[in-house]
């Protein structure tokens, strides 16, 4: 888990050598993607492999890349084999005038080195305009190689589609094994495009609902290790703790914004209400009270408010209350049921799943349950939502039933590209990381 | 996919299992300290075994979906555990709330527990001591019937009385 980070925070603006090209002004965006609806077209890009003097590594970062801005649905990358040029140039302006005759209105220029370090450079080009859309220079640490051509996708995605990337995350998940009847359970962590897998738990006990700390480096999690279930946190790869002892169950962990306190449900005698405890311990503080199913909260990102699902009205529905308890109000009101609520990092929406007409879907509303949304439906179970961190992108699981085993998807708020995250094992209760520090 | 295991299968396969666990419980707790070795009796077992609990009286109950109610069966079958727990009261109890795989993770492992409950209530109020009982939900995470239509999620949606 050691890693010496040289982060996006250092990026730079990339100065020009010597007054080589004159910087055009900042591109009016003719190739901006404007992303309002769903209905608009993914745009063309272009990515020449990154001039390296190890062209297969230049070759590899390139790809990275090309498959990132693709599964994004945002992006359609040209054959490279397609384009004028085969390898990128970052110290020269292109020759735009036979970009624009190749039909190519967004490249990109990258170069990249691998030392102590990988270094990397690109460039943003908007061909219409003959304008830079960005330039910046990154390095980061050669034992994760992979995450340079992370960034340099996420500066590509947001300088062309108006929004913050997600590329350089992770995914956190249960990976399962074993026959239905008697999975096996345990906690994993991956690259958000599948890659450097780490088994994080044993799969001695039954590990459920894993959910990342708000900076990535902590995990709550619901295990049987304890005979029943139980909240445990920990850091990545660290020891466990149980969050608090006297309960006879508890589970559907959330951290607090602030990564200081856990949000999680207490079942006691048949009736299931919300507390809240630091994670170093102390007492809990119950949050809901009365004879119902209480469970999956989840904080508002500014920490003033929970929502959460409840049976207290018949079927499960979502409210919301205060971060300190009491005043819940009820925001779904569609037919069927409403669980797992999500908050979305810029606190807009909220993702959840909806069982209805013997159909299982992912949507999303409004904090104030106007607007709602069914992005994906499905005969079969799927629940789980998680938000990438530019709340564009939500991922979930699905379960075909029988002895098949779940697998892991993601959709876009549009309610389009909806992708299956391929995972070496079955998969299953997926938490998407924040950008890297 | 799979045939749907007929019920019947389902229940001697666990109590097979349950057995085979009480003969390893004797070999390790056994009076004599030697090795317990056991033939499985034919029927329904001695009276006051696991066996006889499991085949003669009915380990489990089951509900609607969704629901925690308990039906007229599933009282009938808790009326005579109640009976068989009260005559033998040298076992401890563990009751099992689960649930069905249709429902989200984090609802079922509530509604286990709920099932649970409502069996605990139902048992005490016919005398067994609340003491002897232990309860424990595993929601959706531990079905007995793998299928994917209702004769299999009807089989999942259940309480089970382990007798200990």
């Amino acid at each position: 888990m050691k890693m010496t980070l040289i982060t996006r925070r250092n990026a730079l603006k990339l100065g020009l050598a010597g007054g080589a090209f004159a910087l055009a002004t900042p591109s009016q965006a003719l190739v901006e993607i404007v992303v309002t609806g769903g209905n608009f077209t993914p745009l063309p890009i272009a990515i020449p492999d990154f001039a390296s003097s190890d062209p297969s590594f230049g070759a590899e970062i390139a790809q990275i890349v090309r498959d990132n801005l693709k599964r994004s649905g945002l992006f359609v990358p040209l054959d490279p084999a397609s384009l004028p040029i085969r390898v990128g140039d970052v110290t020269n302006e292109p020759d735009f005038a036979s970009w624009r005759t190749a039909s190519v209105d967004a490249l990109v220029m990258g170069s990249v080195e691998r030392g102590a370090e990988v270094a990397s450079q690109v460039r943003v080009w908007d061909t219409q305009a003959s304008a830079q859309v960005v330039g910046k220079s990154y390095k980061t640490d050669a034992q994760n190689y992979r995450r340079i051509a992370h960034i340099v996708s996420d500066a590509i995605y947001a300088s062309l589609s108006g929004g913050s990337g997600y590329f350089d995350t992770r995914i956190l998940y249960v990976a399962e094994s074993g026959p239905k009847a008697n999975r096996v359970k345990r906690l994993a962590i991956m690259d958000q495009d599948g890659f450097n897998v780490q088994y994080l738990s044993s799969g001695k006990a039954l590990t459920l609902t894993p959910r990342l700390s708000p900076n990535g480096a902590s995990v709550a999690y619901t295990s049987y290790e304890d005979g029943n279930p139980q909240v445990y946190v920990a850091g990545l790869g660290g020891a466990s703790k149980k969050l608090i002892n006297g309960a006879p169950m508890s589970f559907a962990p959330r951290f607090a914004p602030d990564g200081g306190s856990v949000v999680f449900s207490v079942s006691n005698g048949g009736t299931t209400n919300i507390y809240q405890a630091g994670v170093g311990g102390g007492n809990p503080t119950q949050l809901t009270s009365g004879a119902a199913i209480d469970t999956s909260p989840c904080y508002a990102p500014d920490g003033s408010r929970i929502v959460f699902e409840s049976d207290r009205g018949g079927s499960p529905q979502l409210y919301i209350m205060g971060a300190g308890g009491g005043g819940a109000q009820r925001v779904s009101y569609g037919e069927g049921s409403y669980s797992t609520p999500v908050w979305s990092p810029d606190g807009t929406l909220i993702a959840y799943t909806r069982q209805s007409g013997g159909q299982f879907h992912i949507g999303i509303m409004k904090p104030d349950g106007s607007g709602e949304r069914i992005l994906s439906s499905s005969g079969q179970v799927q629940e789980g939502p998680t938000w990438a961190p530019n709340s564009r992108v939500i991922g979930f699981f699905r379960e075909p039933g029988g002895d098949a085993g779940p697998s892991l998807h993601s959709i876009d708020i549009w309610g389009r590209n909806e992708l299956n995250l391929k995972t070496e094992t079955f998969a299953s209760d997926p938490s998407w990381s924040p950008l890297r520090a | 996919m799979r045939s749907v295991t007929p019920l019947i299968a389902v229940l001697r396969a666990a109590a097979l299992v349950v057995l085979v666990v009480a003969v390893a419980a004797c070999s390790r707790n056994g009076a004599g300290g030697g090795t317990g070795v056991g033939n499985l009796g034919p029927g329904g077992g001695a009276p006051g075994s696991q066996q006889e609990f499991l085949v003669s009286v009915g380990d489990r109950v089951f509900f609607e979906t969704d629901s925690s109610s308990l039906t007229p069966t599933a009282m009938a079958t808790l009326d005579k555990q109640a009976q068989w727990l009260n005559r033998y009261t040298n076992y401890r109890i563990l009751i099992e709330g689960h649930a069905d795989e249709r429902g989200t993770r984090e609802y079922n492992i509530a509604l286990g527990a709920r099932r649970g409950s409502i069996v605990v209530n139902y048992l005490v109020s016919k005398g067994v001591d609340q003491r002897r009982i232990t309860t424990k939900s595993f929601g959706k995470e531990r079905p007995v019937a793998i299928c994917n239509d209702i004769s299999c999620w009807s089989q999942n949606r259940r309480a089970v009385t382990v007798v200990q």
